[in-house]
């Protein structure tokens, strides 16, 4: 069995906490407690309220949005899902792209007589920047405008219309009604007109994508484990998670940023030893010459090396109140690496619903643009195109020890 | 490559896990982890030897000892420290009572759950703990489904859900001033099927009291409680012994059993796949309000 991660979004009322409610109910995930506990706080239209499921915080329940990501979880005999219910509200985005980060795929949750607005496209922009592999839209209270062919295809050529000029892989769209469950767990018998599956036969059925099959290994090194025992007297190991491909004993290693090179003389787990380990596991590797290896250095396979600069380009998503202005200085973490860096140009600002790129002087809470920076020492890394593990990262504010942004770079 | 290669979804968590305990190690000075002797907290043991042998453990194993714990989870508690060769520490809820900073709970039901967040504290100030890692999962609980993995505690222990961290991929920014406190779940995302499916795969040993067992028992609120000394009986209560086991450990004045013939870890993987109730649904300490958990986490409960 594997894990299937995916993400909830779209606008406040599109009905997404419904929706995961309608998943977990449909397929038999909740539990009698649970049910109980949310038909005592009431019933909306005749109904058990489904999502208060999700909303797990007083405030949440009181005003009855969602304020931050809710974690969910539950399997089927094909797959286990672990579900970002994120929230909907603009002033919330920064937990949206919380959410879509450790996300394999995005639902977005279009209301049908609403069609397209603006947070669709917002959602759609910041799934495209992401770069989740799959996005499935789809088009929610079909019992609100009749069950109607016409209105689900227009919104459809809607979408497709503007998500052409994103990056968006793999796009699939579907008619449900998360409050009747319609098309959610099992087929609507009120829209013969839809030949496809529903929405959990294809989270079942998609293929994931990992970067255990990346020519790009990489392993960047947590820890030193050096026991310094009579036992394990010499013994110096890397400790780390291997972000993608795979490593077997006997690859020439060079070590980054420093350059070094040397070979894996063994791969150690708790379990004994490997010949070979794939991403993502988590395993300690040691090499045959005693070279300077340290916490935030990474080890990849000679020849097949990633970028090592002082200069970065990245998109950033501003998570903080306080506006980021160029010429400020913040932590960059990416991978296991902390380095200090300065921002040097902002050079454009993304109005997420057109595309548009406009100047301006800094960049403020929940808004994306591209940047250029300069590190205090070289870093290591990949497109995050090509590797998301090694081509992500955040900034941290040195003063509130704040994460305040998100980076992905180019 | 092939799919072949593919990791299971507890090898995945599995490795989730170690990255995160390994995260906590270089990312502080003092951590913790806070260890009660129930399932969650032993996988998390051997989640660290993991991570961290041939060497030893960067952190403490610590317990808040409430005094009402079952004594098949204290002996088991000592037995483990001692066979892994790592160091725990003890406080006692008691010793915060006898010292007049906490205050037992009146009335039939008196648990010591949420005092236990005083004596916590205190041993976090004690040892200067700038980390706890502890083995609460999401699925458990609503407030615990919002909780972020390195979750930041203000200098009174207090958690505010509505500014928590962004947390990105698995970048954690374990950064903190002076006197605050990051607790760390390195199992969040697991259910409590994946934990006993692990406790299966990794041969891992738990108490007894998790198989069934004859008990003394009397029924509170349709649930099931063990009789000990730390329940007063009176009149209505009708003392019966039953086949039970424990879903879920904590003290014995809040942790109920359930009826249960499940004696190996199969038999209760079977029993929690057909299950209709959740893990919590046994704690008498959950149900008193909707936001209890919530509540308790605001006030430095862990």
């Amino acid at each position: 069995m594997d894990i299937l991660r995916f993400i909830t979004a779209g606008s406040v009322d599109d009905g997404k906490s419904t929706l995961i409610g309608r998943l977990l109910y449909d397929s038999k995930s909740i539990f009698q407690d649970q049910l109980e506990a949310i038909e005592r706080a009431g019933q909306v239209n005749g109904q058990i309220n489904l999502a208060l499921l999700t909303d797990g915080l007083k405030a949440e329940r009181e005003q009855g949005i969602t304020i931050d990501i809710a974690y969910k979880y539950f399997s089927t005999p094909k797959r286990k899902f672990i579900i970002a219910d994120a929230p909907g509200h603009v002033q919330y985005t920064r937990n949206m792209v919380t959410g879509a980060s450790n996300s394999d795929l995005a639902i977005i949750l279009i209301d049908a007589r609403k069609g397209v607005i603006e947070q669709t496209f917002r959602h759609s922009y910041i799934v495209s920047l992401l770069r989740l592999p799959y996005v499935v839209v789809c088009v929610n209270k079909m019992d609100l405008v009749e069950f109607s062919e016409e209105v689900f295809l227009n919104i459809q050529k809607q979408y497709l219309e503007f998500a052409k000029d994103l990056n968006l892989k793999s796009i699939h769209f579907l008619p449900i009604s998360a409050l009747n469950g319609d098309n959610v767990v099992e087929p609507s018998n009120s829209m013969p007109w839809w030949k496809g599956k529903s929405l959990l036969h294809f989270l079942e059925e998609i293929e994931i994508h990992t970067e255990e099959e990346s020519p790009a290994p990489r392993f960047p090194v947590q820890n030193v484990i050096r026991p310094q025992t009579t036992e394990y007297h010499d013994y110096r190991g890397y400790a780390g998670q291997i972000r993608s491909g795979h490593f077997t004993v006997g690859d020439s290693i060079t070590v980054l940023p420093s350059g070094l090179t040397s070979k894996i003389k063994a791969i150690d787990t708790f379990d004994g030893h490997l010949t070979t380990a794939y991403a993502p596991m988590s395993v300690t590797i040691r090499l045959e010459d005693e070279i300077d290896v340290s916490r935030g250095d990474m080890l990849v396979v000679t020849g097949k090396e990633p970028v090592v600069s002082q200069d970065l380009e990245a998109h950033i998503c501003w998570m903080d109140q306080k506006v980021m202005t160029p010429g400020s200085k913040y932590l960059l973490r990416q991978t296991t690496n902390a380095v200090k860096v300065s921002i040097r140009s902002l050079e454009y600002r993304v109005e997420t619903s057109t595309h548009e790129k406009k100047e301006q002087p800094n960049l403020g809470l929940n808004e994306i643009g591209k940047v250029t920076i300069r590190t205090a020492k070289p870093v290591a890394y990949d497109p995050y195109s090509k590797i998301r593990g090694t081509g992500s990262f955040v900034l941290v504010d040195e003063g509130t020890n704040q994460t305040v942004a998100a980076g992905m770079l180019l | 490559m092939t799919s072949t290669h593919r990791l299971s979804h507890l090898d995945q968590l599995e490795s989730e896990a170690i990255y995160i305990l390994r995260e906590v190690a270089a990312q502080f000075e003092r951590p913790a982890l806070l260890f009660s002797g129930g399932k969650d907290s032993i996988c998390l043991v051997h989640l660290a030897l993991k991570a961290f042998r041939p060497g030893k453990f960067p952190f403490p194993l610590v317990h808040i000892d409430t005094g009402h714990n079952f004594d098949e989870a204290l002996q088991f508690r000592d037995a483990l420290a001692e066979r892994i060769g790592e160091k725990l520490i003890v406080r006692y809820v008691q010793d915060s009572i006898d010292q007049g900073k906490a205050v037992e709970e009146k009335g039939k039901f008196p648990s010591r759950n949420a005092i236990q967040a005083v004596t916590l504290l205190d041993t976090i100030a004690e040892f200067k703990f700038d980390a706890c890692i502890g083995g609460a999962r999401r699925d458990e609980e609503k407030a615990r489904a919002k909780e972020r993995i390195f979750s930041v505690r203000d200098e009174f222990g207090s958690w505010d859900p509505k500014l928590q961290r962004p947390e990105l991929w698995n970048i954690y920014n374990g950064k903190i001033h002076v006197g605050e406190n990051v607790r760390v779940f390195p199992i969040s995302n697991w259910t409590e099927l994946d934990v006993w499916e692990y406790i299966r795969k990794e041969k891992i040993d738990l108490p007894s009291l998790y198989f069934s067992h004859q008990r003394e028992i009397v029924w509170r609120e349709e649930l099931v409680f063990p009789v000990s000394k730390f329940i007063s009986l009176d009149g209505t209560d009708k003392v019966e012994t039953r086949t039970v086991r424990f879903r879920t450990v904590g003290d014995m004045t809040c942790t109920a059993a359930v009826e249960s013939e499940a004696n190996s870890v199969d038999d209760i993987i079977r029993e929690i796949q057909i299950s209709r109730t959740t893990e919590r649904g046994s704690r008498l300490d959950d149900k008193r309000s909707e936001a209890a958990m919530e509540e308790r986490k605001k006030g430095g409960y862990f």
